[in-house]
């Protein structure tokens, strides 16, 4: 079991040969065998998962970090001290990710391949999916901030190519495709510059992005029951908490929490010198006031020069200014990675791509990458509390807009996509308040049940086209062959939800996941959604009421609402696709899926019910967790992930009914509101319109969603608008008209013209091509003389060959004279 | 009373790689009888196959740093990158001869069997620990070689070409055997190491035994420097290269190159370094010889190659001048103190020219046409427009060879000049460094035919996939070293842990 840990690196190395296999031969394989290396890979990686979750059973939840063959480093300078590994960090919350994502990533696989039948490029799409799942994995193994950099890039690359999968459909929807693929790169860059910045400013202050060094653990509480039952005791255990530690020895993250405890004693010892002066005070003993007044100096002399202090530039920031100057840049990472305000815009067109791409990429994996960054920089969050303010209120703001938006939208992946950004919003938030569980917790069923949504979705658009084009082509020699060619002359679109309805007949399998689905992301008890929302509100609730703090309370208020149009938004969908009748004869003739696409959906459904027993709080019994903790435990996934984050800055909580009870209250609100205006048939009037559109008095409301709160054009009006603008001037006027026309014709040409003439006449053509003409000319001789003895008779060799054996023995034997 | 060794003293499992590959060669010739004669390809399989699992083999025993077959055989940190570079080297000629040799009508199995006995030739001086293995060794590389060159034997230019590769070569072979007999004269033994121990003793006693062993040096290095072509024993080169069948020239441009050298190295490395003239000096008695022959070997290969119209022959003259690069590595050696640096520095440039020649000799085989024309400089003209992705790697090979950065051909001259400016050579690495700007001039003009200048552009109907999966292999090293180089360093340095030195 101690090796174990040494297969690490195949988790990333499985997927990327299958990318390679797919890229380079997949055309001729043929689908099914593209497919296969796509799927076969993707569950080697999940296999080793379990191998490395096996690891840390097995060693005490011990951290490895693996050094894979030829590659121990990565970039090597000896000079400053830099030297960047191809490291992986196999520790709980880099194996909880992978656990999910792999095993989520191998469900969605599998569907693909029923969902990409017939499409021209499907094996470069199951190489894209599997490159993608190669960065993700890089981007959560790696052991320090310039790993996860590289997978952050690359999981936005293989985004960006499989947003614009699509680029070549006919019509304007081609060009759609591949602006919103750019959309969504553009923004990200935006965030990818803060993520460059915090990793300069990390690597400025602590000389070494490594999360942790090789022996190093961040919470050595927990790991001490393990560390006594340790037999191998070559295994050292330091961290910033002994003192014979040399800082450069620690990780950046255990330099962070020595640095603040070093902050903090100087801090605690400049207040003690301050009580004994105001003690001194109250004496009014002028000799005393006197002493506890050079005290209060001296004390505060050594204090500054306790303190650690950071230059970066000009200026000088003390821990507290650059923990939070880095988090500050991180966060705008994450607002671009995990769609948050303000740069969440591109996540709602991300849905150009292929539907098992939303549920992968844009659901249930990388999205999340921002959410792991901040969980991952837990001590860095934990002690910028300004950062953590910012955190959790832009997070429950993002949550409650976006579910709000999300109730006004007709395309079915598009309220999904929404969704997607509010669910992240809670775990943001969560983060926020400093519930790394929680966020994790939620990450981690989300994946299952928003995956099981989107795939639903796209099972749901299937069976639409399938029903459209078997309207259509009568002739149904093909009718496996549905290219997603949606749009057709007819402006039929699949995935409007104003065409479907009474679904729920003909696709049973579809119908009945998608409702799992739908109710654990509403959060009713006893799926999964319940569990974790429940443990991010009981977070909100904690910092409100228990520790006072004013976030708290907005958070929790936010959070509430977001929860409550989930519901709704949710239960509108269900009404509006599934219920009634159909409105369309596509949806009239629409047809259950393959198999390949629904046995993944039966899966993610039994997980959207059941994932959330892996964290079930203490407090609550047996009725409400059917036992299940008895089986798996309280607080799972809590221990579990306590041996990745810092002592200071986690914290379990014991289920609160006061809380869970207004949720589950809320949710069921939510539905029932949504099926008092969408249920028994009235989920589109008669002219084509939202109920809460007609309805005069909510329409006002209802068409600011609709309008998805018009953050694009204000983003044009504000930012692209003047910035086009610009450009244009700068193009027009500034470098055409000026630069050109005037600079360059006026004054380059012509005195460039008047300086080469009179160079060129004396100076060039006399002197310097003299010599170069010299030059070739005299190695052409010398190569020309030299091939002369080149006779092509042997016995001239041979008299060489005798001629240099005698110079090379003169030679040899001259230093012996 | 003679010592009969037991199985278990010969050690057989570290010579796995070395040995097993001679015995699957006979394996390769008796399984070929029964192949058909339109099915050779299988043999090309089964040849591949033994390649693989040889490779995998001595993967396996990387650094095992044992003596093995009574001390005659080290299998260290060294023979493993030698092995590397040397079975590289035959998959990738094995790629290269598929398709090449039938359309050129001299498709026979024997063929693969002689590839096979020359890897292990050149894999068994890598790993010689004995002047009579080296011998053996020298011998096993050699005479397939001049078998095969003569292969196209319906071609009088092919059949030139092995008869004077062979006459001369065994003119060479007698020099290194003379020498080696001069230093078993002079030290009472053929084992590098004990020669090497008794090296000392000879120099403080200034002998006449010290003559004897210089002179056998001068000869040994003579024999050897035939087989890797340097000035002034070089003369066979451009006919031989020009006359055998592209693969085999390929081949020899590289493997035969890697084993002289190999042997070279050891010898110099072990045996030699501390012949120095008077006790205490810091540098060699043959150091100065061989940064003379290195120099003059750089100096004519690139200028020579400059009037070269043939790619061939301009490759051929390119692979002296590169002899002479990899001869400076050498000469650097003979400063004590700078061995380990310049024995790595050599390693790595071996493997950088092994994948840029081996994808220079690809392309060029692409364009060659089935009677053995279409290898002219001008032939080159507009290969840009007709194969563009052919012309990217063959600019890609050509900036390697002249060795600009984000090539591996940079990687190698880089860790060469930097060993020999180590050693004190300075004088060598100015010649160096402006022999290598003279050779931008040749290799330039092949890009600049490719991109440049106007033509039809040719086919290149030798690209087939065989080849392509060749041309990609040399490419991917090429680059892959260039980029990072670590990976060869990292290598070269985990092999060579205590191993050598």
């Amino acid at each position: 079991m101690e090796n174990l840990a040494q297969i690490a690196p195949l988790i990333i190395l499985f997927p990327a040969i299958g990318a390679f296999i797919n890229f380079f031969w997949g055309a001729k394989m043929g689908e099914g065998a593209s497919a296969m290396v796509g799927t076969v890979a993707s569950g080697s990686s999940f296999l080793v998962a379990l191998g490395l979750l096996a690891y840390l059973t097995g060693n005490g939840f011990n951290p490895a970090v693996i050094n894979p063959p030829l590659l121990d480093s990565w970039i090597r300078i000896d000079s400053v001290g830099l030297d960047i590994s191809w490291q992986t960090r196999v520790d709980t919350l880099s194996v909880s990710m992978t656990l999910f994502v792999t095993f989520v990533g191998t469900l969605i696989h599998i569907y693909a391949a029923g969902y990409m039948h017939g499409d021209p490029r499907f094996s470069r799409f199951f190489a894209y999916l599997n490159m993608f799942l190669a960065f993700m994995l890089i981007l959560v193994m790696g052991n320090n901030l310039l790993m996860m950099f590289v997978g952050w890039e690359g999981v936005g690359l293989c985004s960006y190519l499989l947003i614009s999968f699509w680029w070549d459909k006919p019509g304007g929807e081609g060009i759609a495709n591949s602006n919103a693929g750019r959309k969504a790169f553009i923004a990200n860059r935006v965030g990818d510059f803060g993520v460059l910045i915090a990793i300069f400013l990390s690597f400025w202050a602590f000389g070494t992005l490594d999360y942790y060094k090789p022996n190093e653990i961040p919470n050595p509480q927990v790991s001490a029951a393990h560390l006594e039952e340790e037999t191998d005791s070559s295994r050292v255990f330091y961290s910033f908490a002994d003192e014979d530690v040399e800082m450069s020895q620690l990780g950046m993250f255990g330099q962070v929490a020595r640095y603040v405890r070093i902050d903090e004693a100087a801090s605690v010892s400049l207040d003690n010198a301050r009580t004994i002066l105001n003690q001194a005070r109250g004496t009014g003993d002028e000799q005393l006031i006197a002493q506890a007044e050079a005290l209060l100096e001296t004390t505060r002399a050594e204090a500054d020069a306790n303190r650690p202090q950071f230059n970066i530039g000009p200026a000088t920031f003390g821990i507290g200014t650059l923990l939070t100057l880095i988090t500050l840049f991180m966060l705008l990472g994450v607002t671009g990675k995990s769609a948050q305000i303000p740069l969440f815009v591109w996540l709602p067109d991300a849905m150009a791509g292929p539907t098992p791409v939303s549920a992968l990429i844009h659901a249930a994996t990388m999205v999340t990458a921002g959410v792991y960054m901040m969980v991952r920089s837990n001590i860095m969050f934990h002690h910028a509390e300004l950062t953590s303010i910012i955190v959790a209120l832009i997070g429950a703001t993002t949550a409650l807009v976006a579910g709000f938006i999300a109730i006004g939208q007709f395309d079915i992946k598009r309220v999904l996509a929404y969704s997607t950004i509010s669910q992240l919003g809670f775990m943001v938030a969560a983060v926020g308040l400093g519930a790394y569980v929680a966020a994790m917790f939620h990450m981690i069923t989300h994946a299952f049940f928003k995956a099981l949504l989107f795939l639903g979705s796209g099972s749901v658009i299937h069976g639409m086209e399938h029903g459209h084009h078997h309207v259509h082509l009568h002739d149904a020699d093909h009718p496996e062959a549905v290219t997603h060619d949606s749009h057709d002359d007819d402006g039929f679109d699949p995935q409007d939800m104003r065409y479907m309805g009474g679904l729920r007949e003909k696709m049973p399998v579809t119908y009945w996941t998608y409702l799992f689905g739908t109710i654990a992301l509403a959060g009713i008890w006893p799926f999964a959604g319940f569990w974790s929302k429940d443990e991010i509100l009981l977070d909100a609730w904690y910092v409100g009421f228990e520790k006072g703090l004013f976030q708290g309370f907005i958070v929790l208020g936010l959070l509430f609402a977001a929860a409550a149009f989930t519901a709704f938004y949710m239960w509108r969908q269900i009404e509006m696709v599934f219920h009634g009748k159909p409105r369309h004869e596509a949806a009239e003739h629409a047809s259950e899926s393959s198999r390949s696409m629904t046995i993944p959906l039966v899966i993610l459904a039994f997980f959207a019910l059941f994932v959330g027993f892996i964290n079930i709080p203490s407090g609550i019994g047996f009725p409400f967790t059917f036992g299940l903790e008895g089986v798996l435990g309280v607080h799972l996934l809590g221990d579990f992930l306590e041996y990745s984050i810092f002592a200071e800055a986690f914290n379990l909580l014991t289920f609160n009914a006061l809380i869970a009870i207004p949720a589950l209250a809320v949710g069921i609100g939510g539905i029932l509101a949504a099926r008092s205006v969408y249920g028994g048939g009235k989920a589109i009037d008669a002219s084509g319109q939202d109920p809460l559109q007609a309805d005069p008095n909510t329409a006002l409301v209802w068409n600011v969603a609709y309008a998805r709160m018009y953050w694009d054009e204000i983003y044009f009006a504000l930012i692209i608008n003047p910035y086009i603008r610009i450009a244009d001037f700068l193009y027009e006027v500034v470098d055409w008209g000026f630069l050109h026309d005037y600079f360059h014709d006026s004054v380059l040409i012509r005195g460039y013209r008047s300086m080469g003439d009179l160079l060129a006449r004396p100076f060039d053509l006399g002197i310097i091509d003299g010599a170069v003409n010299g030059l070739g000319w005299l190695a052409g001789r010398i190569g020309g003389g030299l091939r002369l003895t080149q006779t092509g008779y042997v016995r001239t060799y041979a008299v060489a060959l005798l001629l240099g054996v005698v110079a090379v023995i003169i030679l040899m034997l001259l230093p012996l004279i | 009373m003679i010592d009969v060794p037991s199985i278990a003293d010969l050690n057989l499992t570290v010579t796995f790689p070395a040995v097993f590959l001679a015995l699957f060669t006979m394996v390769v010739l008796i399984v070929d009888l029964f192949i058909p004669k339109d099915r050779k390809i299988r043999t090309a399989h089964l040849t591949l196959g033994g390649l693989v699992v040889a490779f995998v083999w001595n993967v396996l025993v990387f650094d095992s740093n044992q003596t093995a077959l009574g001390g005659m055989y080290i299998a260290d940190s060294f023979s493993g990158f030698i092995n590397f570079i040397a079975l590289t080297a035959a998959i990738i000629t094995c790629f290269l001869s598929v398709d090449y040799l039938k359309r050129t009508g001299i498709e026979q199995g024997e063929f693969y069997s002689l590839l096979l006995f020359s890897t292990a030739g050149v894999m068994f001086m890598g790993a010689a620990s004995d002047l009579i293995v080296v011998f053996i060794a020298l011998e096993i590389l050699s005479i397939p070689l001049y078998v095969m060159a003569a292969m196209r034997y319906r071609d009088a230019k092919s059949e030139e070409s092995g008869l004077k590769y062979f006459i001369l070569g065994a003119f060479a072979s007698a020099f290194f055997l003379y020498g080696a007999a001069l230093v078993y004269g002079a030290t009472g033994t053929t084992s590098l190491p004990e020669i090497f121990a008794s090296v000392e003793g000879i120099v403080a006693t200034d002998s006449g035994a010290r003559l004897y062993l210089v002179l056998g040096a001068a000869l040994i290095f003579v024999g050897l420097g035939f087989k890797v072509a340097v000035v002034p024993f070089h003369m066979w080169t451009p006919d031989v290269y020009e006359g055998a069948p592209t693969p085999v020239t390929a081949f020899m441009s590289v493997a035969a190159k890697a084993g002289g050298f190999a042997a070279l190295l050891r010898l110099m490395v072990i045996a030699l370094p501390e012949l120095t003239a008077n006790i205490g000096d810091t540098i060699a008695i043959w150091q100065t010889t061989i940064a003379i022959v290195a120099a003059a070997t750089m100096i004519l290969g690139n200028f020579v190659a400059i009037v070269q119209t043939n790619v061939k022959r301009m490759l051929a003259y390119s692979s002296i001048a590169h002899a002479g690069y990899i001869l400076m590595g050498v000469a650097a050696v003979g400063t004590i103190g700078v061995a380990e640096e310049a024995t790595r520095a050599a390693l790595i440039y071996m493997l950088a020219y092994t994948f840029t020649n081996l994808g220079a000799f690809a392309v060029v085989m692409a364009l060659e046409k089935d009677d053995g024309s279409g290898t002219q400089i001008a032939d080159f003209k507009g290969l840009s427009r007709s194969r563009p992705l052919l012309a990217v790697m063959m600019a890609f090979f050509m900036l390697s060879l002249t060795g600009v950065p984000t090539t591996a051909g940079f990687i190698g001259k880089f860790l060469l000049f930097g060993a020999a400016l180590e050693a004190g050579l300075v004088l060598l690495t100015i010649i160096g460094v402006l022999t290598s700007v003279v050779s931008a001039y040749y290799y330039v003009r092949i890009i600049v035919n490719m991109y440049l200048e106007d033509g039809e552009g040719d086919p290149a109907e030798g690209a087939t996939q065989y080849l392509n999966y060749a041309t990609y292999a040399a490419f991917a090293g090429t680059l892959i070293i260039g980029l990072f180089p670590f990976l060869a360093v990292n290598l070269l340095d985990t092999m060579m842990i205590a191993g050598l030195f």
